[in-house]
């Protein structure tokens, strides 16, 4: 089934970027659950693919499969670079697919430094090409002219980034007090400072509202078209994920159900099965609708 | 072999102690997630309550040794228990929402100030004491004679062990503690009193940590006002090999800390029993730092 | 404690009944707690423990505590004057009327105080009517101030540091004090880069200075090395053994992290007693020789060594006073250094990652940062000044023991850390005076001593729990000084969106 959706994906797509990430029978095992069980797809440079799925169906875990903060129990993970490069990110510790392969991730519950100013969180997303410059600390201990260019040069690269998230006013405001919103504009930012080839997103308009969701789609489009940069994103928002997709994979249950673009996927009859449920499981049992009403009927009467 | 059966018996019995204490430290953690850094002073209150009881007793003239023994651990575990409820009432309940370091620090600080307080009023110097339960029992035609104060140790423990498992397992006030332990807030909504639970964990706690101050009295005779720390670290090791926030393991833990112990100044030479000790922290914090019962947890992201 | 509303406080009729409920309730907790250990003493007799009663005091105390609760729940129902005069009354009769006991003496005049200096706040600052959040907000902000102060405040307690042993004030006795504070500043900045920068909860610091310490003294011992040779070397070995320490236990989690750091502490002090040949075992070494002037000079009276006498090469008379003032100068330099260090490395990269970590260690991951690397490095650099700190303790001692490296000198350390507010280097001196030099001025008092400082701790940290100079500038800004403080102001709001 799913190398049969592998292909129907293949021809139905049409768009010009080369695959960035190639995931083959990816599995992760917790014990005895099975939350990722074989699934197999790819993500293209300069495309946005959404990974999308009723709670539970595995899609954070892939995530963090990706993104190397768990190790699969199966399955090969590549990416590509433009450049010709390609590194097997299940091979590699956590830290180095951000540092070395380029992969960039933010949080399903936002994980800013939140006592430090926004500012200071994309400087420390530039931590690995700043340490080169300090010559490991060094360097700029002493204050060497060399490492002071490159400092600057972070500075304009926060800014530039700021700018695009529309945060430059509050950009010397500690994290944790910048409104919800802006919080996650800053983690989209801050991932960016580290210049990926490949951003991963874990649900960006989870509790915004819809002005802020637009912006969302606005800033992803951009990243996508002016920085050549692939966009993974996990959203249960579909107004998001069906305007800005390129390439929608749906997982339930672990499993892929189904992969292709969002016409496709919005008419997959095993997307709405898994999404709505069977029918019968709609109703819900006399007994509890007799409960709740009962229960609604108390509320009103207090 | 003899010797072997020797350091056995001298290892279950310390075991029994360390795990007494372990007890009041992994449930601590266990609930409110801190390291209750004034349990082990707590304990050496447990054994100077227990000697000022024994000389009180003395005074006024009982001599038959059962009843003097119950009078003794009556009064330690009361009197300790109370300390165990100011301290947590004083120190650590208004810290409840701050940052990990302030409960920490004034943990740190109340087992200094509990330490040279005892030192203030019952004076620097070590208490010896006449032996309370002499004799032993001598088993293997002689070669092995185990003080009956040690078996006394293992027997209390055992039968405190029953009890307080049963009280965990049984009663509303265990379901209330366990609930507390999975989710304070949502404990509270369902009508715990979380504050009245979390002072209960600290007067049992403190209780099961008199009665180990009490035995240590009885088995070596002497206490100072210092025999808290040691004994506390030493607890807690027991408590994290075990597996922390688990009671079979604090137990567990104990008496394979108080084995090693016995074994390694048994065969190997009492100066580097300590360092043993440590070592073995370090080795399982760092091999297996859910200890030998705890259960895995994974980083959540 | 019942939480009541106190919105207009003085015009409420006071609720006597529970007031008075609440007061004898603590009496009682006082009673219990004290009819043991303080009613019933143990007294050595010739026959062996006897016992002695003092249930005078007992009842003394549980007295004391009686009104003294009932003095915090009137300052709660806005009768703040009362009570700080009936207070300031009860530390006068302390001072001036004969009672039973040393002990009861100072508890009434510190109780008294205590209570006094409660009431005397509520009534400047009517903090009566203000919630603990709000509290902790105002504190904020004084913090705040105090920091932006600190750009002409440690310029003016430099000079002061400089100044002060030519001060004709300053004797023999008071510039040892002042060495003496030093090195608790400097070993608090030390440990502040490990536990205010990266966050981890270091129990063991302790160990660092004791192997500076025994560096200095063993290489001196079985090689002659001098001490300017030595303090290089010294510092290396902390900072090695601080990587060898470090390298297995950097992973693990916060609590464990610091139980662990305790262990190894202890490791280091009972090898330190147990390996009697090559350390001296519990008998420390004596003898560790002194600093030279730069190796040019001695401060012996004839010079030593083949050195000359520093008296004479500078033409000055003989006083032993001389190498006290250059040990002076030489912990100032060192610790300064440590304060130098601090403040260039937070605007470098690696000190971002260390406070990176400290809020976030997960999200450090996902930027690429090597989280191990850079906790070992913070590990090894406080390490390092830990051991340069241990070498000039062992050098102006000329003598050390395992003794001086017990675990309550890393609480000591520690606790100047958080009391003085995590990260803040003007917190460290402010508490550094607290908790050292304070003690050193009640000398009389020693035995009261340890007790006032562990009650003291939990009491600052009831006080205020994230330190008494908690605030965090920003080491970079964009828009700028005037906005900058503007952050600061806001953080103190709670960050309302704009």
């Amino acid at each position: 089934m799913t190398t049969a959706d592998m292909t129907n994906h293949m021809t139905s797509n049409n768009t010009a970027g080369a695959p960035l990430l190639t995931v083959e029978h990816l599995t992760m095992r917790f014990g005895g659950l099975v939350a990722v069980n074989d699934v197999s797809f790819e993500a293209r440079g300069r495309e946005i693919t959404a990974v999308i799925g009723p709670n539970g169906a595995g899609k954070t875990t892939l995530f963090n499969c990706i993104t190397g903060f768990y190790s699969p129990t199966v399955g090969r993970m590549t990416l590509r670079h433009p450049d010709g490069k390609s590194f097997l990110l299940e091979q590699m510790p956590g830290f180095r697919i951000s540092q070395k392969a380029g992969v960039a991730r933010t949080f399903q519950n936002i994980r800013l430094f939140g006592g430090m100013s926004a500012l200071e969180n994309l400087m420390v997303a530039q931590h690995n090409k700043l340490m080169r410059a300090s010559g490991f600390g060094v360097a700029g201990l002493f204050g060497l002219p060399s490492y002071s260019r490159v400092e600057k040069e972070s500075v304009e690269l926060a800014k530039y980034w700021l700018d695009r998230v529309r945060l430059t006013e509050l950009a010397d405001w500690q994290a944790s007090n910048l409104p919800y919103g802006a919080q996650r504009r800053l983690e989209i930012a801050r991932a960016m400072c580290t210049e990926p080839v490949l951003l991963c997103l874990d649900e960006p308009a989870a509790g915004l509202n819809p002005r802020e969701s637009a912006d969302l789609a606005e800033i992803l489009t951009y990243i996508r078209d002016k920085h050549e940069t692939g966009v993974l994103l996990i959203e249960h928002d579909m107004s998001v994920v069906m305007k800005i997709s390129d390439h929608v994979v749906v997982l339930d249950y672990g499993r892929k159900i189904s992969d292709g673009d969002p016409d496709f996927v919005k008419n997959d009859p095993a997307v709405i099965r898994a999404y709505l449920g069977e029918e019968e499981d709609e109703e819900l049992p006399p007994e509890v609708a007799a409960d709740l009403g009962a229960e609604l009927h108390d509320g009103k009467g207090a | 072999m003899e010797y072997f059966l020797q350091q056995l018996i001298n290892g279950l019995s310390l075991g029994a102690i360390y795990g007494l204490i372990a007890i009041g430290y992994t449930m601590v953690y266990g609930i409110i997630g801190m390291i209750n850094f004034a349990h082990g002073e707590i304990y050496m209150i447990g054994a100077f309550v227990a000697m000022i009881t024994y000389l009180a007793v003395g005074a006024l003239g009982i001599t038959w040794v059962p009843l003097a023994l119950l009078l003794m651990l009556a009064a330690s575990m009361m009197f300790t228990s109370v300390y165990g409820w100011t301290v947590e009432r004083i120190a650590y309940r208004p810290l409840r929402s701050s940052p990990r370091l302030a409960p920490l620090i004034s943990a740190i600080g109340m087992s200094i100030f509990l330490q040279n307080y005892v030192q203030l009023v019952q004076g620097a110097r070590s208490k010896p004491l006449q032996p309370i339960l002499p004799g032993n029992l001598t088993l293997l035609d002689g070669a092995v004679s185990v003080s009956y104060v040690r078996l006394a140790t293992i027997v209390i423990t055992l039968l405190l062990m029953y009890g307080f498992t049963m009280l965990i397992s049984r009663t509303a006030l265990g379901r209330a503690q366990r609930a507390c332990e999975q989710d304070k807030t949502m404990a509270g909504l369902l009508g715990v009193n979380v504050d009245r639970v979390i002072s209960l964990t600290f007067v049992l706690g403190a209780a099961l940590a008199a009665v180990a101050g009490m035995m240590v009295m009885l088995i070596y005779g002497v206490i100072d006002f210092y025999i808290g720390f040691l004994a506390g670290v030493k607890a807690f090791t027991a408590a994290v090999l075990g597996g922390i926030g688990s009671l079979p393991g604090a137990m567990l833990g104990g008496v394979v800390i108080g084995l090693i112990e016995a074994f390694w100044a048994g065969y190997i030479g009492s100066e580097w029993k300590d360092v043993a000790t440590f070592t073995i922290l370090v080795l399982v914090l760092i091999f297996r730092p859910t200890g030998l019962l705890g259960r895995p947890e994974i980083e959540k992201v | 404690m019942t939480t009541i509303s106190a919105s207009t406080p003085a015009a409420r009729p006071v609720d006597w009944p529970a007031i008075l409920r609440e007061a004898a309730l603590t009496a009682f907790v006082a009673l219990l707690l004290t009819v043991p250990l303080v009613g019933l003493r143990s007294v050595d007799q010739p026959t062996g423990l006897g016992l002695d009663t003092r249930f005078d005091q007992v009842a003394a105390v549980t007295l004391l505590v009686f009104l003294g609760r009932l003095g915090l729940g009137l300052i709660r129902e806005g009768r703040a004057l009362v009570v700080l005069v009936l207070s300031l009354l009860a530390a006068a009769a302390g001072f001036f009327i004969e009672l039973p006991s040393e002990e009861l003496r100072v508890l009434l005049i510190a109780g008294g105080a205590v209570l006094a200096i409660r009431a005397a706040l509520t009534l400047v600052t009517n903090r009566s009517t203000l919630s603990q959040a709000e509290r902790d907000k105002r504190m904020d902000r004084v913090a705040a101030k105090v920091q932006h102060a600190s750009r002409w405040l440690a310029p003016i307690g430099i000079l002061f540091a400089v100044a002060f042993p030519m001060m004709p004030f300053a004797d023999r006795q008071l510039i040892d004090i002042g060495i003496l504070l030093l090195t608790y500043i400097m070993l608090g900045w030390g440990l502040n880069i490990v536990v205010g920068l990266a966050g981890l909860l270091d129990l063991g610091y302790v160990a660092f200075y004791a192997v500076g310490a025994y560096s200095y003294a063993l290489l001196a011992h079985y090689f002659g090395f001098s001490f300017w040779l030595c303090l290089p070397l010294a510092g290396l070995l902390a900072a090695f053994s601080g990587v060898l320490l470090g390298f297995p236990v950097l992973r693990l989690r916060g609590d464990y992290f610091a139980i662990v750091t305790l262990g190894f502490g202890e490791i280091i002090r009972i090898v330190l007693i147990n390996w009697y040949d090559f350390t001296g075992g519990p008998n420390g070494i004596s003898g560790i020789p002194r600093p030279t002037f730069f190796g040019i000079a001695d401060f012996s009276r004839n010079g030593a060594d083949g050195l000359p006498s520093f008296a004479e090469m500078f033409g000055l008379e003989f006083s032993t006073v001389h190498r006290i003032i250059f040990l002076y100068y030489l912990i100032l330099v060192l610790a300064l250094l440590v304060s130098l260090f601090t403040l260039r490395v937070r605007k470098l990269a690696i000190g971002r990652a260390w406070e990176a970590l400290r809020e976030d260690d997960i999200a450090c991951a996902s930027l690429g940062i090597n989280r191990t690397n850079m906790k070992l490095a913070a590990f090894a650099i406080a390490a390092m000044f830990g051991g340069f700190a241990g070498s000039f303790f062992a050098t102006r001692q000329g003598f050390i023991s395992p003794e001086s490296f017990t675990f309550i000198e890393s609480a000591i350390i520690l606790a100047i850390v958080v009391l003085g507010g995590m990260g803040s280097q003007l917190g460290v001196v402010v508490a550094t005076f607290l908790v050292i030099g304070l003690p050193e001025f009640f000398r009389e008092l020693e035995q009261y001593r340890m007790v006032a400082f562990g009650l003291g701790m939990v009491l600052i940290m009831l006080w205020r729990p994230r330190g008494l100079l908690a605030h965090r500038d920003p080491t970079i800004l964009l828009h700028g000084r005037a906005k900058g403080t503007q952050t600061g102001s806001t953080q103190a709001a709670g960050g309302t969106a704009p």
